[in-house]
């Protein structure tokens, strides 16, 4: 029994762990004073200063733009690398695909950013395109990276799946295409939607990446946190983290009670 | 058949063109001259000559700043990854044990936080550990200390962030490992009179082995590339090889000796990636 109560303890320690930064990032974005850890009062005035700060507001713009065609890129083109991974066997390049598909999870970041800025410097020397670095390369990166991780969830959908459906449509003279659309993409609607999200969450957290491949009037708003936070702390950027994990918590409940319906 | 070709076309010319050009980029810049110019570093082939050498790597080994870098960066990912290991041991075995809805909300309860952002996430501990930051604060209040700690801008710091970010790296294997444990084998231990430490030492730990090395290599491979945590709570001297590397390309504009650094650490982490992979196929 005594050994019991010391797992649940130890245990419940790692929980708090993983929360009291959260916590505090919340209980302090309703600090009225500056120094945001000493407390000052309750206001929400940092709320309003986030609110007029033209620079927050811009980047945040610029990063919901590149993560929706980031995630949705990534999940057409994770979605066919996944297919031919799991439903087309046998032709020459299934390694090559499988190892491109998987690398990129546990590439460092830094080495990700730098290779593709090299590339993209290269290729507008050689072929004049892309032409200048900026929300468009932005999006090729983090819809590379992305793609893998999408990969990764439709997959493991695909390979739950039972395929004798797809046997039986074809069977009954479906086309490939119509068997794709009609019976397959249904199935694995819910895999779809989870790693678009995914898509969607790495692409508006990435810093590193968006960093190496962004051009000037391309920050997007890691970069700005990031510039802001390295010089200390600021409450403007705890009142900002207190809405992300506002809109992520109703986001992750949202998905949660979908998915369960299903 | 032309339809399929499409199929596989599609998903492999972008990650030839965007994954696989881009290292053999990395790996021609690493052999090349860096040169004021734009782009700043010499082309590989001149005329037809080959004019690439091993300057660069040359440079990283005679240079204490890369090859500290580099042990740092090792002994920061292995420290990192055996707290990670004892904060998440028990963790993932209490989420193991623990019954039905119980199980399922704590298992959220790890992931939530992978969602939430992982720059706001590390920014918080700044909070948390600066001087008059919320610990020191407390800690005075109790009378525990009357100076601040000094923790933010040390190793400590950056020890505290990496285990912070990826500690659901290091559960969720080690859960997936220790839920299938079967309790027939802890009965029969017990029942032949071991006592539970035994148990737990010579049938529960043996058996997690593979959601261990799992677990720690999702943990030790991400945090040797790190940038952002001990950019934003190492100190000055706490130079790992991610951010080494960040530096030769945004302060110093070496994009030659940046690529060279890379090489370096694909070097140091293609192991225990290959052994992950491996591994993985394998369960």
């Amino acid at each position: 029994m005594t050994r019991a109560w010391f797992l649940w303890l130890t245990a419940g320690f790692g929980f708090v762990f993983l929360y009291v930064p959260i916590v505090s990032l919340v209980i302090f974005s309703f600090n009225e004073s500056q120094l945001v850890t000493v407390w000052g009062g309750f206001s929400t005035k940092w709320y309003g200063e986030l609110l007029r700060d033209p620079q927050i507001l811009g980047a945040a713009w610029i990063s919901l733009q590149v993560g929706v065609v980031s995630a949705t890129l990534a999940v057409v083109l994770g979605t066919l690398a996944a297919y031919v991974l799991v439903r087309i066997g046998g032709f020459w390049g299934r390694p090559v695909l499988r190892g491109m598909t998987t690398a990129p999870l546990v590439m460092p970041e830094v080495i990700t950013g730098l290779s593709l800025l090299l590339l993209f410097v290269s290729m507008e020397r050689a072929l004049g395109w892309p032409a200048g670095r900026g929300m468009l390369t932005i999006v090729i990166a983090h819809t590379t990276f992305c793609l893998a991780y999408v990969a990764v969830v439709v997959q493991s959908r695909l390979v739950d799946m039972d395929d004798s459906l797809e046997e039986a449509a074809r069977d009954l003279g479906a086309t490939p295409v119509r068997v794709f659309f009609d019976v397959t993409l249904p199935m694995i609607a819910p895999a779809l939607v989870a790693g678009w999200l995914l898509a969607f969450t790495l692409s508006l957290d990435d810093l590193v990446v968006a960093s190496f491949t962004s051009g000037p009037g391309a920050s997007t708003l890691p970069m700005v946190i990031f510039s802001k936070v390295r010089l200390g702390v600021s409450p403007d950027i705890n009142a900002l983290a207190t809405l992300i994990i506002l809109v992520v918590g109703i986001g992750v409940a949202v998905a949660g009670v979908l998915l369960k319906r299903r | 058949m032309g339809r399929r070709w499409i199929v596989i076309a599609l998903p492999m010319i972008w990650l030839g063109v965007f994954f696989l050009l881009p290292f053999l980029e990395v790996a021609r810049i690493s052999l090349v001259d860096p040169v004021i110019a734009r782009p700043p570093y010499s082309a590989l082939f001149q005329d037809g000559a080959f004019t690439g050498d091993l300057e660069n790597y040359a440079f990283l080994l005679s240079d204490s700043l890369y090859i500290n870098a580099y042990l740092t960066s090792i002994r920061i990912a292995l420290i990192s990854t055996v707290f990670a290991l004892l904060i998440g041991y028990p963790m993932a075995y209490a989420i193991a044990r623990a019954r039905e809805p119980w199980r399922t909300i704590l298992l959220f309860l790890v992931i939530l936080p992978f969602w939430t952002s992982f720059l706001l996430r590390v920014y918080a501990w700044i909070g948390l550990l600066k001087g008059n930051g919320v610990i020191n604060n407390i800690l005075i209040w109790l009378g525990v200390i009357d100076q601040p700690l000094v923790m933010l801008q040390t190793d400590f710091a950056v020890y505290v962030g990496i285990v912070y970010t990826y500690l659901p790296f290091m559960i969720l294997p080690l859960y997936a490992n220790l839920v299938k444990l079967d309790g027939a084998l802890l009965e029969a231990s017990a029942d032949l009179g071991a006592s539970s430490t035994d148990t737990f030492l010579r049938v529960t730990l043996p058996l997690s082995l593979p959601g261990v090395l799992a677990g720690s290599m999702l943990v030790f491979i991400p945090a040797i590339g790190e940038f952002v945590i001990p950019a934003l709570l190492g100190g000055p001297d706490t130079l790992m090889i991610g951010r080494v590397l960040w530096n030769e390309f945004f302060s110093n504009r070496d994009w030659t000796v940046a690529s060279a650094v890379a090489i370096a650490m694909l070097a140091l982490i293609v192991g225990p990636v290959l052994w992950l992979q491996k591994s993985m196929e394998r369960a």
